[in-house]
């Protein structure tokens, strides 16, 4: 592409040469024609998959329907269902601990490790390739791997570790609930961590050398470089990946569906809403436990892009 | 890219790490995150590839031993026959190259509408659009299968057809920001000019803007591709049948009856494909991955 220098005349003449700009009713309907046939595709897709389900979905959580096709309106019947199911308090208590296990293992350590990795001066690309392995791996071949990991007698991986070093074997998917939710997230961390250790690393090279030279003169540690430099200087990434993935573990689906099933109680709120409409054929219920789930994350959404367009404007 | 020369100083100082103390602690943590790392992250996938070679005894034995005592590669073998290995990876490179291919046409004309030929309410189109990013596709996920199943006017069903995966995955309104991004950088000038040399619009996106933008392009593509090599829940309603499966399908729905030896064998086969991917574009993807997250 050959660089283009264009006199501050020849500028303007071409701007006003825009075809965006220039006049003509009928110029600007071709204008405007072109315009819709180039979106054609991308719009009848969005309207099709993303802007009519969207709607349908409001619709069928007040209606009883099933595969066969009968529909019936029942106004709030459904969310009356929905909240007195006991599955649905336990999909959100589970989905709940789920969030909250991923936010301390899943969010400190990822951050962690990049900060460390930063300081790191060799071999960095033995690194950045290692943690970003998981990540390309099929999740569900990935998932079925760590379930084999977990089989609960000596035979397996994490037992066997275990008994190598003189610890008794652990139940660790059939014992309790809050072991089998710790379990899904170890292997959630492991197969996501790669893009997240990633993106901290590019945000933590752009801090300039300069405030790290600086706090080290005011006769500042280690540590607090790290909690008075490091962290501010990333705080919006380490915001915006924060609310990422909150909305995105509170979605989890593969990992109970895959590891644990529904024993032990570990159904997520996704889990449930394909429990309802393709185990029990009941569409309306999964259609409002589906409004609620959304109700729910956009509070976390909405503060997602508040934050990204703040990061634009700096 | 500059990222294996530091010649910035980070949170320490290159002087605290040349003297003697910080140079012991600086290669001891080395030595500890690199071995940390290979049992992280290789050792699993070493557990899946020597599993895949034990004999059934061999698998189940308590303790597991490190290495296959009496390798058998023939699991390997029977894994890609039973389990129909090569239909399930073929399948989701045909879906992935079709995703790409659509995304790429229809994404990248709606971005360059959006941001260049600016049409009337062209701002609520991409309004609507990026108003589906806060819309997760698991929470419409039985919605849009039914719409899938029953399109609208037409009553086609897509189900079990590459359709299903190659259409929806043009509603990706995170390409759409990225590409119509990347177009808003590009001055109108050298449209305008290209405009008075005679060239429609469409030859001017072809020879103009496509050839200015290759990094975003490849960063998409590699959004798209991966995509769909780790989409799970929507394949899994829309491919019911065995033969149309994506390798994450078609391993959770086959897994039944299979030894567990020849099924670790399978784990094994199924990751080679994307790794072998990554190995390749290790650079764009890494590069693309961090692009994507900073614009995003």
């Amino acid at each position: 592409m050959a660089t283009i220098n264009l006199t501050r005349a020849v500028a303007r003449d071409l701007r006003a040469a825009d075809p965006a700009r220039r006049g003509g009713l009928r110029r600007r309907l071709r204008r405007n024609a072109t315009a819709y046939l180039f979106l054609a595709g991308a719009v009848l897709c969005f309207a099709v998959f993303s802007w009519y389900p969207m709607i349908r979905e409001v619709i069928m959580s007040f209606q009883y329907t099933n595969f066969a096709g009968d529909t019936k309106w029942v106004g709030l019947r459904n969310y009356q269902r929905v909240l007195h199911d006991p599955d649905f308090w336990s999909a959100w208590r589970t989905t709940g601990l789920f969030t909250l296990f991923a936010l301390v293992v899943g969010y400190a350590v990822p951050f962690a490790l990049a900060v460390v990795l930063n300081e790191i001066r060799h071999a960095r690309s033995y690194f950045r390739l290692l943690v970003y392995l998981p990540v390309m791996m099929p999740p569900v071949a990935a998932a079925f791997l760590w379930k084999w990991f977990y089989t609960p007698d000596d035979s397996g991986l994490f037992n066997a570790v275990l008994h190598a070093v003189g610890l008794p074997g652990v139940q660790w998917l059939q014992s309790s609930h809050t072991l089998a939710v710790l379990c899904l997230v170890l292997f959630s961390t492991w197969i996501n961590m790669g893009g997240t250790v990633l993106v901290y690393l590019a945000s933590l090279q752009g801090i300039p050398g300069e405030l790290y030279e600086a706090a080290e003169l005011d006769g500042a540690g280690l540590l607090r470089r790290v909690w008075h430099v490091t962290v501010p200087q990333t705080r919006l990434i380490l915001s915006m990946m924060l609310l990422l993935q909150i909305v995105g573990t509170m979605q989890v689906f593969l990992e109970p569906y895959i590891i644990t099933g529904s024993a032990n109680d570990t159904t997520s709120v996704v889990y449930l809403i394909y429990q309802y409409a393709f185990n029990y054929d009941n569409y309306g219920s999964a259609a409002a436990l589906g409004v609620l789930l959304l109700l729910v994350l956009i509070a976390f959404a909405g503060g997602y892009l508040w934050l990204s367009r703040r990061a634009e404007e700096e | 890219m500059s990222a294996f020369v530091t010649p910035t100083r980070t949170l320490i100082s290159q002087a605290q790490l040349a003297r003697p103390l910080g140079r012991t602690v600086y290669w001891t943590v080395f030595w500890v995150l690199t071995a940390l790392f290979a049992l992280a992250f290789l050792f699993p996938l070493y557990w899946m590839v020597s599993g895949g070679f034990k004999t059934p005894q061999q698998i189940i034995q308590t303790p597991p031993s490190l290495l296959p005592t009496s390798p058998a590669p023939g699991n390997f073998a029977t894994a890609w026959r039973d389990m129909d290995l090569g239909r399930l990876i073929l399948n989701t490179t045909l879906y992935a190259g079709g995703a790409l291919a659509f995304q790429l046409v229809f994404d990248v004309a709606a971005a360059y509408a959006l941001s260049k030929l600016r049409p009337v309410f062209g701002n609520g189109v991409l309004f609507a659009m990026l108003a589906t990013l806060m819309i997760p596709t698991t929470v419409i996920v039985l919605p849009a299968y039914l719409t899938a199943n029953d399109l609208p006017f037409t009553h086609w069903s897509l189900l079990n057809t590459p359709w299903a995966i190659w259409l929806p995955s043009v509603a990706n309104a995170f390409n759409v920001f990225l590409l119509k991004r990347f177009f808003d950088s590009i001055p109108t000038e050298l449209l305008a000019a290209a405009a008075i040399d005679g060239a429609g619009p469409l030859r001017t996106l072809w020879s103009v803007v496509l050839p200015m933008s290759r990094p975003i392009l490849g960063v998409v593509s590699i959004f798209a591709v991966v995509g769909v090599w780790k989409d799970f829940l929507w394949p899994l309603l829309v491919l019911t049948d065995t033969s149309t499966q994506t390798v994450n399908v078609g391993i959770n729905q086959l897994h039944v009856g299979v030894p567990e030896n020849v099924f670790v064998a399978a784990l094994a086969i199924a990751s080679v494909p994307t790794i072998v991917f990554f190995l390749f574009f290790q650079r764009n993807i890494m590069a693309g991955l961090t692009a994507g997250a900073m614009k995003g």
